[in-house]
């Protein structure tokens, strides 16, 4: 099996470790076939993931990624309920000072909606016919790596 | 053998990573003996339809899932769908009433009537069909964990517009199994789930005998990333999971079988539909003799919906979805699908928008009136390439049948993760077909080109606005004290092992909510949580 291509060695992210991303999937959507790859195509491409399952609040996917100790979060929204979810999070992320952590966003997001996400903070907004790959770039190219 | 010229690639495989050879010959069916293996249509175990007459007799049933914002807003694309010319009706619920909660529980935020129709009561559901003569046409419902209880709602609607129950005809998806396999919108454990089940399949055959009690279905756990065979075997497994749980409740198969209906996926592959929908009907008709001994043929003729595959569309290019969308149409009706919805353009972006709804109905009626397809029943038949997929899908479904009854059955298979691991094996594997480009995806993978962006359906909060508003007027409007009772007999009848409908009704007559009925069911059996692996 081919594996996909960090770019860098497996060892960065904050103190040279690995990249840690908590993968979500918010609000009532159950459609993880997304989430699920993407998890997969991450930890193939040398990340430790950490998937939350459904049905998960801001609150607790906030709580997960300071558990965690999150480089990134990583959010799957099928339902149209970004426009909800992503305030919400972004506010609790600030609130807890974890405002470094890279927040991406991928699912079914209308065009009209990216601007006010990117105004948000959330810094990765993937639609449909995003590839794996270009996934893994974009969180390498953009992950903090300040200790 | 000739020499051949150099070939395109070194394999050549289905969608579902199955090898096909170039040229298939008689030698490749020796073992298919036509006389016992292809009887006419009509005639068991109905590899080639279950009507002798195919559509010469009727047309399958245009049937375009639909459903978003309020009631009101539903109702109108309703009545918009039927005027172009929808032969039944088929209902997309928002995620708040497909998992059972009201639209002010703090995970609905968001979320109503962004994915489907929003519906908390029956003062919704009577909205819904408003003008709408529920005598006349076929209500097929998507609703699964909280399937009794919309059913319900249905049957209030159809009594207060003065259609007797004995006359109605509908659907309702009620099929958990796939919901812990693939959608994973579940409520409840499977156990509890399964009762419910059994439950609506016995109330229905005294009480609504012409009521579809459940649409098994494949279409999702394909969505979900699995081949063509895995959607067969997993699908057909599922139906005879029920079944065992019916007979194992004290039902006669024949009593309830005849009433259950499947719902599989029309992908891109276009042959290898053909022969899945094929052997469908082949594997259905021999399990419902071999293992519970059906004696009417009806329990054995599998009847099925199908909907062109979602997945398969892309952002790009949006246009391209429109030609997906013929194809795998019309593989559908080459498989003799009974009842068939057909995805609109701007599938992978929103909600379709009512132009692109009618253009999806077009498609259909196109091919029914001017591709001549639809003179001859099971045209392929015969086909040597056909056949032999048709045998092979069936084989390989036998042998999921064996190792699922090996685990104990089909809930003992899920409880361990084995359906669900397959799946999410067969979607990373494609996801890395695509991307090494050994599968093309045209507009995303290669042919490459910008597009005008398109007006899509944008739905705002507005519609959480106008259904909250609803709901404080019912809950000012109704008996709180009936409610209330109502729901304490919901939550006692759960724990007993009587028939919950008529309690379900009841509570549904006072105007509980569907969040506050999945909740007294919630309180007894609790929810199910999913082992999150990757």
């Amino acid at each position: 099996m081919q594996s996909l291509d960090t770019g860098m060695g497996p060892e960065t992210g904050r103190a040279g470790r690995k990249l840690r991303v908590v993968i979500a999937k918010p609000g009532l959507d159950g459609h993880d076939r997304g989430a699920k790859v993407i998890a997969r195509a991450l930890r193939d491409a040398g990340m430790e993931v950490i998937y939350t399952g459904l049905r998960q609040t801001p609150e607790r996917i906030v709580s997960a990624a300071l558990q965690e100790d999150a480089d990134v979060i990583g959010l799957s929204i099928l339902s149209g309920a970004h426009n909800h979810v992503a305030p919400r999070l972004m506010e609790l992320l600030r609130a807890q000072g974890l405002d470094d952590v890279l927040v991406v966003i991928g699912g079914i997001i209308p065009d009209a909606d990216v601007p006010a996400l990117k105004q948000l903070g959330v810094k990765g907004v993937f639609q449909p016919g995003t590839s794996m790959q270009e996934i893994v770039d974009f969180i390498n190219a953009n992950v903090r790596t300040v200790v | 053998m000739k020499a051949v010229a150099p070939e395109r690639r070194v394999t050549f495989k289905t969608i579902s990573d199955t090898p096909v050879a170039r040229v298939y010959t008689p030698e490749d069916v020796r073992d298919i003996d036509p006389a016992r293996d292809l009887p006419p249509p009509g005639d068991f175990p109905y590899t080639r339809g279950i009507h002798a007459s195919g559509y010469r007799g009727k047309l399958w049933t245009i049937r375009q899932f639909a459903g978003f914002g309020t009631p009101e807003d539903t109702n109108a694309r309703y009545k918009a769908l039927l005027a172009a010319g929808s032969t039944g009706l088929s209902v997309a619920f928002d995620l708040p009433t497909l998992m059972g909660r009201d639209l002010d529980h703090e995970l609905s935020l968001g979320e109503v009537g962004k994915c489907g129709v929003n519906v908390t009561s029956l003062a919704d559901m009577e909205t819904l069909f408003d003008e709408i003569p529920l005598g006349e046409i076929t209500t097929s419902m998507t609703i699964n964990a909280p399937a009794a209880i919309i059913f319900a709602m249905y049957l209030v609607v159809a009594e207060r517009q003065g259609v007797s129950w004995s006359t109605l005809s509908g659907t309702t998806q009620n099929d958990i199994l796939k919901e812990y396999i693939a959608q994973k919108e579940y409520i409840f454990p499977p156990r509890p789930s399964m009762r419910v089940i059994t439950d609506v399949f016995a109330f229905s055959t005294d009480a609504v005998p012409r009521w579809n009690t459940i649409s098994v279905s494949g279409y999702h756990i394909r969505e979900a990333g699995s081949t063509a065979l895995q959607e067969l075997a997993f699908t057909l497994r599922d139906g005879l999971e029920y079944v065992q749980w019916g007979v194992d409740a004290g039902l006669d198969v024949d009593a309830f079988a005849p009433r259950m209906s499947f719902f599989f996926n029309a992908h891109s592959d276009f042959f290898e539909e053909i022969a899945k929908y094929r052997a469908a009907r082949h594997l259905w008709a021999t399990a419902m003799t071999d293992r519970f001994g059906a004696r009417d043929a009806r329990s054995w003729k599998l009847r099925f919906h199908s909907q062109t595959a979602g997945v398969s569309l892309t952002a790009q290019q949006p246009y391209n979805n429109v030609v997906r969308t013929a194809l795998q149409a019309l593989s559908a009706v080459l498989g003799g699908t009974n009842s068939l919805h057909t995805n609109s353009l701007d599938e992978a972006l929103a909600l379709p928008t009512e132009a692109a709804a009618t253009l999806a109905l077009r498609t259909q009626q196109i091919i029914a009136h001017e591709s001549g397809v639809t003179d001859f029943v099971d045209p392929l038949g015969g086909s040597y390439f056909l056949e032999r997929l048709t045998r092979d899908l069936e084989d390989g479904a036998i042998r999921y049948f064996d190792q699922i009854d090996d685990m104990g059955g089909m809930v003992a298979a899920i409880e361990q993760g084995f359906p669900q691991r397959e799946v999410a094996e067969s979607a990373y594997r494609f996801q890395q077909a695509v991307e090494r480009r050994e599968r093309t995806i045209v507009g995303v993978n290669d042919f490459v080109e910008d597009h005008e962006p398109l007006e899509i359906l944008y739905i705002d909060e507005s519609a959480a606005e106008r259904q909250a508003s609803k709901l404080d007027d019912l809950r000012r409007r109704r008996d709180t004290d009936l409610v209330a009772r109502t729901l304490d007999t919901l939550r006692a009848t759960a724990r007993t092992r009587d028939n919950l409908m008529p309690a379900i009704l009841e509570a549904v007559r006072a105007y509980a909510t569907v969040g506050e009925m999945c909740d007294a069911l919630r309180e007894v059996w609790g929810e199910y949580e999913e082992v999150a692996t990757i």
